[in-house]
């Protein structure tokens, strides 16, 4: 998404004003006012619905703000940040947040590279290959999630069942939910298996518009396709490489109904017996709507905010030198 | 050692390793949800059994009317709320979305730049950090706990003007705008009898996205409706799952008759949604 397709209408002349003073009215108002009058539903609802509510969140955390306790009001000045600092809760699901996070993005990213580039070829059923790699996109993770939930049973789940086919199988089945890394594991796999195929279109997209005779000149000579890939293509879709990153920091740091529905009981927002795969994003709820306490949940939206800001930036940066060895 | 032609990859023709990963790849994105209906047709010992059942049974019909006869759940009417919520933002989007594309793309006003900047820089906001405060406002309005409160925040998108206004500013001649005013149409006719015939591609393609980032809501949705008797499919399916004792045939029964309407529009419209997301279309 660039700024350079933002060129301006045309600057013909309008037609003059018709005669009439009625007319004259009618026109003024239709190339005055229709124009804001076009855009402001759109400038409204999201003042409203978007924006609002985000610079609001800013006073909420600030605040006592209780649903069963509607007495207990008035500032709080940094009170609630400060309870954040040395909430064993907060830090926990901080660390679950990353895990996952870090499990599912490198993998998912990797593996989208790889299958956009099998897409990138002269195939036969194009647009079949295409669609049926968005069928994880499309189903409601909700659904989903409860197919991987049996997939990761402990008794006779089929992850155990491929795990003693390949010798792995334990005297007693391993229990995924019960360890933080068995857990993150199971989540991650639900993450990865949601969107590897729209990342691949993107990147695929991104390869489309690769001229071609960039491989031709290229100074690799005979490279096999393998390092075509990593020494030509990566580096010249680099900026969707970026864009991807920042989408899936954005979106992994906020990862919500995968640990949901992976609990034993979906909406009891624990995240495991012992928290063991609470995220961030599950705490906020559970703070704001189990315990009623939404002056603490919005001061963990922001610190949450603060968070997704750096990992984004930090991101940013690292994956922005992909191909300055070029 | 093998010898390799500087090719573009595009022009490469597919050879039989490649349909072989994209077989895999194929196989693994379709495997849990061919897998979710094996289980809603099954048995409880199918199910139970090591390895569970592979092949579908023939008790889906047992297992949905199991779905919908019970009663804390509403899934019949959660079924309908979510197609009356995804419609409503769906409508609303494509409307109020193509009228300020129309409006970046094609009129001019004081102040179009610098506002159509203002939308690109809401692009990047996450809204999810919102939800706290737009409880509290939603608490004023005194919509909590409704289907309205639920709408509302889905009824227009920044990502949809912008894509809006992308494509008209490409498929909309700005001659034909022009020509129509000099005959003397209003801007509103311009919209109805040029613009919208005009884009009928990219509101597919914006259509498609919207209902099913709407229908596949979750957080926000449990939030207002938990505990109502008029859920969306998501918070019922959530219903469903929760609880002492879970049928996984019943609760895989109610995931896949909440997915089904999703899995028709890839089939109707696959080629669209394809095409949006390779355009750029993302998450709003």
């Amino acid at each position: 998404m660039s700024l350079t397709e933002l060129r301006p209408a045309s600057h013909r002349q309008s037609p003059p004003p018709a005669p009439g003073k009625t007319k004259h009215w009618l026109y003024r108002f239709d190339t005055k006012t229709i124009p804001y009058i076009f855009i402001s539903p759109f400038f409204i609802l999201f003042a409203i619905f978007g924006v609002f509510p985000l610079i609001f969140n800013g006073i909420v955390a600030l605040r006592n703000w209780r649903l069963d306790d509607p007495t207990l009001t008035g500032w709080a000045g940094l009170a609630n940040f400060e309870r954040l600092l040395s909430d064993e809760d907060f830090w926990n699901s901080l660390g679950n947040t990353f895990g996952i996070f870090i499990l599912s993005t490198v993998p998912q990213l990797l593996a989208a590279l790889i299958i956009a580039n099998l897409l990138n070829r002269r195939l036969r059923g194009n647009t079949f290959w295409r669609i049926g790699i968005l069928l994880p996109y499309l189903t409601p993770v909700v659904a989903s999630t409860l197919v991987f939930a049996i997939f990761f049973a402990r008794d006779n789940g089929l992850a155990n069942w491929f795990l003693s086919l390949v010798g792995f199988g334990q005297e007693t089945p391993l229990d995924w939910r019960a360890q933080k890394w068995s857990a993150w594991i199971a989540i991650a796999t639900m993450v990865n298996w949601k969107w590897i195929g729209y990342n691949a279109l993107l990147y695929l997209s991104a390869m489309q518009s690769i001229p071609k005779d960039v491989y031709e000149a290229a100074a690799v000579d005979g490279a096999s396709p393998w390092r075509q890939l990593w020494q030509i293509t990566v580096p010249m879709i680099q900026p969707v490489v970026v864009f991807t990153v920042i989408l899936s920091t954005i979106g992994g740091l906020q990862l919500f109904n995968e640990p949901m529905m992976f609990d034993e009981n979906p909406q009891s927002a624990d995240g495991g017996t012992d928290h063991q795969f609470q995220t961030i994003a599950q705490l906020i709820y559970k703070v704001g709507w189990k315990d009623l306490d939404l002056g603490y949940a919005a001061s963990m939206s922001w610190a949450l905010f603060l968070i997704i800001l750096v990992v984004a930036g930090i991101n940013f940066a690292l994956t922005r030198r992909i191909g300055g060895d070029r | 050692m093998k010898t390799y032609v500087n090719r573009a990859p595009q022009d490469t023709r597919g050879t039989w390793a490649t349909y072989l990963g994209l077989s895999i790849v194929l196989l693994f994105s379709a495997f849990p949800v061919y897998w979710m209906f094996v289980i809603s047709t099954s048995t409880d010992e199918a199910v139970a059994a090591s390895p569970p059942a592979l092949i579908p049974g023939a008790q889906f019909l047992i297992n949905a009317q199991e779905v919908f006869t019970l009663n804390e759940v509403y899934f019949a009417a959660s079924l309908i709320n979510s197609v009356l919520v995804s419609t409503v933002i769906t409508a609303a989007t494509l409307f109020f979305c193509s009228l300020a594309g129309f409006a970046f793309a094609k009129l001019r006003f004081k102040g179009r730049n610098a506002l159509m900047v203002v939308v690109i820089l809401t692009l990047t906001v996450p809204n999810q950090l919102g939800i706290v405060a737009l409880y509290i406002v939603m608490g004023k309005l005194g919509w909590n706990g409704t289907l309205l409160a639920v709408i509302a925040p889905g009824l227009v998108s920044a990502f949809g003007v912008f894509y809006m206004r992308q494509f008209i500013a490409h498929a909309v001649p700005d001659e034909l705008v022009e020509s129509a005013r000099i005959d003397g149409a209003l801007t509103m006719r311009v919209y109805w009898n040029i613009v919208l015939p005009a884009i009928r591609p990219a509101l597919a393609v914006l259509g498609l996205l919207t209902f099913v980032m709407a229908w596949n809501d979750f957080q926000w949705p449990l939030i207002q409706l938990n505990g109502t008797d008029f859920p969306t499919s998501m918070v019922a399916l959530s219903d469903l799952a929760s609880g002492n004792y879970v049928i996984y045939r019943r609760v895989l029964a109610g995931a896949f008759l909440a997915t089904v309407p999703l899995i028709v529009l890839l089939l109707i419209g696959g080629r669209q949604i394809v095409r949006g997301i390779m355009e750029g279309a993302v998450k709003s």
